[in-house]
């Protein structure tokens, strides 16, 4: 059984597809589902002068989150991360040697390094939100949210 | 049939060995007197210090150039030497001829050192830059924004009536072919440089910002006048183009570090995109790797900042003189769609100002600076809009554009001291070959292109007088082809919603047709004639047309490299006149 499978299996388990299928009482009995959150709950705030965090990102921060997108096409075939986007992208947009931070992705760090085989298809990751400027110590890749510690399968 | 092969290499070989050392300034500079610049001589191999001779019209280079000499034994990354003075100047007019020995190796170039005349013909300088401008820009224009009856224009672009001209070449010292960087440089400094390069001559080392160095603009006058300084764009002001102005670096990816080269200078009014280069990285929406804050970086040495249209209205009345205006963190949005369609990244950034708005507040505080001013104006999105190959986009930005030159020539009928001249910084593989027209029978789209005498005349409208057309999407509209391109799907319709994105990447890193257009009814594949790492319509080679007006504007004329371009900006504003002793 390949790790894909079993990310995939703790998904159906627990995870957001039983919240969204129990009924409301059961669902607010379950204190470990991870809240969700959606790409257009990112920022409260665009200028000029920078983005700001929506509060609700804020409220999450250092919570379980669970997020749908789509993993861009990774830098390399295995690594422990990889970067959910709000649409298929045919490019990492964050990958890049400018690695400039777009506003609309999230960088997913997982548990170990895994092999992607993942094309463009809606996953739903789950994990631990991180708020904040980061640089990769081993990629020099600087990101602003990431989830960490975390897992996906087919949404 | 052989001896010929043998005698070809054999002089192949002997030109290579010649080659093998370079000498900056490359062979043929032309150089204002008084201008510091670097100089550097690359050696081929590694040689002794002591066998090092590098001479001026017979004299040891340091003494004519006015600064030390340094030895570099091996260059990073290279297994060679070079000599490099940094910042020297050379005070006389004339042909200098720079002649480098060393280990066997001999190289001769020789310079071009010029005086500017001792009186000043104009005060202030106008430069308009449509990026990428070509010759189906501007009729693509003229016909959308003024009409045309019976094969006569209806109207004139404001561009039409510059009384002077001359075609300008447009290559690089490395290609045939150009981007915006070099060819932009080469206005700004006098000198031709590499593919990418910005105010500096590529050397061979890894390190992007240690190349040899030559003065911008900006830096000559900041050091012989009190003229005023003014760069407006619509794109990032860090993009090549505005980058020109101010900076030195072999990348003009260098973005963070242009940004600090702009603070180093200081130019009086700075309009444009990019604010995401001047926030710090704790910041986010910033692309910096450092704490940097040039937005209170220059709030500091007293700018009034706007960050949107109200606020750039509301600096207008500003008494310092000195506005940072950035209205995007990106790339701006082009006229159709920030005033019209409300699409791309507009939902985001509602309140962008236009090219024209942005020339006016410029145009404004300048002239506040009784000595005089160098304004430069970037019609960016031309070219923006141009590699996608949305047609439409690009000539509505190049009305705009024009809009923006009328408010120069509008200046300059109450300061005839003022030299204007517009241009483009290189070409595109762009023609206008008739009209598309949705009436024609059939489905197929390409039996509704007319060409000759069945394109007839396209049939936009302009009934609120703006001087754009009231839609792109009527139902004969001007059939515009480029001749190089990616695969993609050719839909014969405008864009409605958002920019062309004619290709995407595959997993391969090929760019393959974006399957998003393959749906428009009548959409057909067009395999690319140009390789599958090219995601873009690309640049052409073809000759730039330059048009000027007023004092100074009669030395444009026939075929100009564009680094002669810079020498007619400082005749006209007669910065250099030879010392009389
Ligand atoms: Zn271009």
């Amino acid at each position: 059984m390949n790790r894909w499978s079993l990310t995939r299996r703790r998904l159906l388990a627990t995870g957001a597809l039983a919240a969204a299928t129990l009924p409301a009482l059961a669902r607010a009995a379950a204190a470990a589902t991870p809240a969700r959150l959606d790409f257009d709950e990112l920022y409260g705030k665009i200028s000029v002068l920078g983005l700001e965090f929506s509060e609700k990102v804020k409220a999450l921060a250092q919570k379980k989150v669970a997020m749908r997108g789509f993993m861009a096409p990774p830098l390399k075939a295995e690594a422990d991360f990889f970067v959910l986007t709000e649409i298929p992208m045919s490019l990492c947009p964050f990958c890049s040697s400018d690695a400039d931070w777009p506003d609309n992705i999230v960088v997913i760090y997982l548990d170990k390094a895994q092999t992607f085989e993942q094309a463009n298809a809606l996953i739903e990751v789950t994990g631990t939100l991180e708020v904040g400027s980061w640089t990769d110590p081993n990629t020099g890749f600087l990101s602003r949210l990431r989830i960490v510690g975390a897992s996906f399968g087919a949404a | 049939m052989r001896s010929f092969i043998a005698a070809l290499t054999l002089t192949t070989c002997l030109v290579s060995v010649a080659d093998a050392t370079t000498i900056y300034p490359l062979d043929r500079a032309t150089i204002m007197i008084g201008s510091p610049f670097d100089t550097k001589v690359e050696f081929d191999k590694v040689v002794k210090a002591d066998e090092v001779k590098l001479t001026i019209n017979g004299e040891p280079a340091e003494k004519v150039l006015g600064k030390d000499v340094q030895f570099v034994e091996k260059e990073q990354g290279v297994d060679a030497s070079a000599v490099l003075i940094r910042a020297g100047a050379i005070a006389k007019p004339g042909t200098y001829e720079v002649k480098a020995t060393a280990g066997g190796e001999t190289k001769t170039v020789s310079w071009h050192v010029y005086a500017t005349p001792t009186s000043a013909k104009a005060k202030n300088v106008i430069f308009f830059l449509g990026d990428g401008m070509s010759v189906a820009h501007r009729t693509g224009a003229r016909i959308m924004s003024k009409g045309m009856t019976e094969g006569k224009a209806n109207g004139r672009l404001n561009m039409d009536d510059l009384d002077r001209m001359a075609f300008i070449g447009t290559s690089a010292t490395n290609a045939v072919a150009t981007d915006s960087a070099n060819t932009m440089s080469a206005y700004m400094t006098g000198h031709k440089t590499a593919v990418n390069a910005l105010g500096v001559y590529a050397d061979r080392t890894k390190n992007s910002l240690d190349d040899p160095k030559v003065e911008t603009i900006a830096e000559a006058l900041r050091r012989t006048t009190k003229k005023s300084i003014g760069v407006v764009s619509t794109a990032e002001i860090e993009d090549a183009t505005p980058a020109a102005v101010v900076s030195h670096t072999r990348a003009r990816a260098d973005k963070a570090e242009i940004a600090g080269m702009l603070f180093d200078v200081k130019p009086d009014v700075i309009l444009g995109g990019g604010s995401a280069y001047f926030l710090p990285k704790s910041t986010v929406g910033s692309k910096r790797k450092d704490e940097k804050d040039y937005v209170k970086m220059f709030r500091d040495e007293g700018y009034t900042f706007a960050g949107d249209k109200t606020e750039l209205d509301a600096a207008r009345g500003t008494n310092t003189g000195k506005i940072l205006g950035l209205f995007h963190t990106g790339n701006m949005d082009v006229t159709l769609d920030r005033d019209f369609l409300k699409k791309g990244t507009v939902g985001k950034f509602p309140n962008q100002p236009g090219l024209v708005q942005m020339t006016s507040v410029a145009l404004e505080q300048l002239a506040k600076n009784p000595e005089g001013f160098f304004l430069m104006v970037e019609g960016a999105s031309i070219d923006k809009m141009s590699h996608p190959m949305d047609w439409d986009r690009a000539f509505v930005e190049t009305i705009e554009f024009d809009k923006a030159i009328g408010l120069g020539l509008e200046f300059a009928k109450t300061h005839p001291d003022t030299l204007i001249v517009v241009t483009g910084d290189h070409t595109h593989g762009v023609s206008i070959i008739g009209t598309v027209d949705d009436e024609k029978p059939g489905t197929e789209m390409r039996e509704k292109v007319g060409t000759y005498a069945d394109a007839g005349f396209p049939n936009y409208e302009d009934k609120d007088g703006d001087g754009y057309p009231d839609k792109v999407d009527v139902t004969r509209r001007l059939a515009t082809f480029s001749n190089n391109y990616p695969d993609y799907y050719e839909t014969f319709r405008p864009k409605l919603d958002g920019p062309f994105e004619p290709s995407v990447q595959n997993e391969k890193k090929e760019y393959v047709a974006n399957e998003k257009y393959k749906s428009v009814p009548g959409a057909v594949f067009r395999e690319g004639n140009m390789p599958r790492s090219v995601d873009s319509e690309v640049h052409a080679v073809d000759d730039v047309v330059l048009q000027a007006t007023g004092p100074g504007a009669e030395e444009f004329k026939g075929y100009m490299e564009e680094s002669d371009v810079y020498r007619v900006l400082v005749d006209a504003l007669a910065i250099a006149p030879q010392a009389t002793n």
